[in-house]
């Protein structure tokens, strides 16, 4: 088993000093599909903000590849190798496709790079070509979706963190977009996500946490979180 | 029919230059919701500067333009440093009233150093030079200062539409959170807009003083003017603000002219209030 990338320890986190994730670890080994699931207002988007820096543990700490980044403001992540897709998609709805992609690479000096990895994008988004000079706001969700993906990944990030892809999106264009995050993978890039649609991100993922009130509650091999009891009595109905 | 055009000239010249002012009041705006109330006063502070350069050091308002928009452009941006960036997040009202507070203090300390009294730059390189077209008369310095007005402004319109600095700052307005996640440090572009803002009044301040007389209060009515054409073109739009100052111009001089000089801002402030009236996002907005 390979090395943890990112390392969880314990951290606590409150809004304006409301508590509302009390001590959760995890960890991320390079090339897996991490998914945290949970019901609603768990906890789980609240722990990918602050691993991505928009907030910060009141207690507890966050490693990424050995460094300690727990009070590391969120716009030095990228530079880091952590790309955050949030919740809602949070396109630049005003600006073209094109402009939001080049945006998710706004820390690359290279014009060539940036080239390079704007075709890459395009090619495992093909949709994302024809909608180039398109203003991100008249896109359909799915498309935004994509183009969210996509500039995530703008940045060549060592980390993709995906929080609630299937936010607003059929169930076949869910699975679609799943099968990207899967294709994403298997190119080199780990992947932690967070998903409401429990059997959904269970089926591509290695390894899973489920949170229920801001604690990690169960933990393990996605197989055998799909087949426990307990999880398919609360997130899938059976 | 030429006195009908010389009046449209000289509102559109006028129009060129309120669209400068406005527009580093719109950006400013635009970017972060803080309207800067101390605007007209970084006006003033232009003209001072670039009056005190003609008159001490000899250097021609057009040159020293330059080194208002660098004066102006650092002023803003210390303001947002130690005064802005600790309101933000706070109460709506507390940048308002910071920059009031500010505007309150620069005029002030204006008025203590220089005195009321007004001054007039003398012997500039543009004075008193015209151009004739038939009957029509197009002053040099208000020619001069249109034009470059109305060439930054497109200079502007570029960096915001076309650069990638201009995305980043479109970003950081749309959505700051998200725009932390691309790497771009938000409050490094507030600080580069508020000074963009400032330079803007900047340069147009410099500028004006070649054929304007500076005093203590001179800033109040500009960011009067400045307040009301952002609003009417909408805020945030820097066309909208082109195209609003060019219509107050244009009502305050054919108003001055054709009804009377002490009417020209009833009819300017008379149009502002149909058009909220009408269609409260300005002509504009989003």
């Amino acid at each position: 088993m390979s090395e943890a990338i990112l390392k969880v320890c314990d951290i606590h986190c409150a809004y304006d000093a409301v508590p509302v994730i009390h001590g959760i670890s995890l960890e991320v080994r390079e090339g897996e599909i991490v998914a945290i699931v949970g019901a609603n207002g768990a906890g789980k988007s609240t722990t990918m903000r602050t691993i991505a820096g928009l907030m910060h543990p009141v207690k507890g700490s966050i490693f990424f590849c050995g460094e300690d980044i727990s009070r590391t403001p969120g716009h030095s992540m990228i530079t880091k190798g952590i790309s955050f897709v949030p919740e809602g998609r949070r396109l630049f709805s005003k600006l073209t496709v094109k402009e939001n992609l080049e945006l998710g690479a706004y820390t690359e000096k290279n014009r060539a790079v940036i080239e390079e990895r704007l075709e890459e994008v395009l090619t495992l988004f093909p949709i994302l070509r024809k909608r180039a000079n398109q203003v991100a706001e008249t896109m359909s969700g799915g498309e935004q979706q994509m183009c969210a993906i996509a500039r995530g990944l703008m940045s060549n990030p060592k980390l993709l963190m995906l929080d609630e892809l299937s936010l607003g999106l059929m169930p076949s264009l869910v699975e679609k977009v799943l099968e990207t995050v899967v294709e994403i993978n298997r190119k080199g890039t780990t992947i932690l996500l967070v998903e409401q649609m429990v059997q959904e991100a269970l089926e591509i993922a290695s390894r899973g946490y489920v949170i229920q009130t801001g604690r990690i509650v169960q933990e393990g091999p996605a197989k055998d979180l799909l087949e426990s009891d307990s999880v398919r009595k609360a997130y899938m109905g059976l | 029919m030429s006195t009908l055009a010389q009046v449209l000239l000289d509102g559109l010249l006028a129009g060129m230059l309120y669209a400068l002012v406005a527009a580093g009041l719109s950006l400013i705006w635009g970017v972060m919701d803080v309207i800067n109330f101390a605007h007209g006063e970084f006006l003033m502070v232009a003209m001072y500067l670039s009056y005190w350069m003609g008159f001490l050091a000899h250097v021609d308002p057009l040159f020293s333009w330059v080194a208002s928009g660098v004066f102006v452009f650092l002023l803003g941006a210390l303001t947002y440093r130690f005064l802005v960036s600790r309101c933000i997040g706070k109460a709506a009202m507390a940048p308002l009233l910071a920059t009031f507070g500010l505007s309150m203090f620069l005029k002030n300390l204006c008025l203590n150093r220089f005195s009321p009294n007004f001054r007039i730059l003398q012997s500039t390189l543009l004075e008193g030079k015209k151009i004739l077209l038939g009957n029509i008369v197009i002053g040099m310095p208000q020619l001069v200062t249109g034009i470059f007005s109305l060439l930054l402004l497109f200079a502007l319109y570029f960096l915001m539409k076309k650069t990638r600095l201009g995305w980043a700052i479109q970003a950081t307005a749309m959505d700051r959170e998200a725009a932390e996640l691309m790497g771009i440090n938000t409050d490094r572009i507030y600080l580069l807009v508020f000074g963009l803002g400032g330079a803007c009044v900047g340069i147009a301040g410099g500028l004006l003083t070649s054929y304007l007389a500076v005093h203590p209060e001179v800033g109040s009515l500009f960011g009067l003017i400045a307040f009301l054409i952002v609003a009417l073109g909408g805020f945030g739009s820097i066309p909208g603000a082109l195209a609003a100052a060019v219509i107050i111009g244009l009502v305050e001089a054919l108003a001055g002219f054709y009804i009377a000089p002490v009417f020209k801002y009833v009819a300017v402030f008379a149009i502002y209030l149909a058009v909220i009236m009408v269609r409260p996002k300005g002509l504009f907005g989003w």
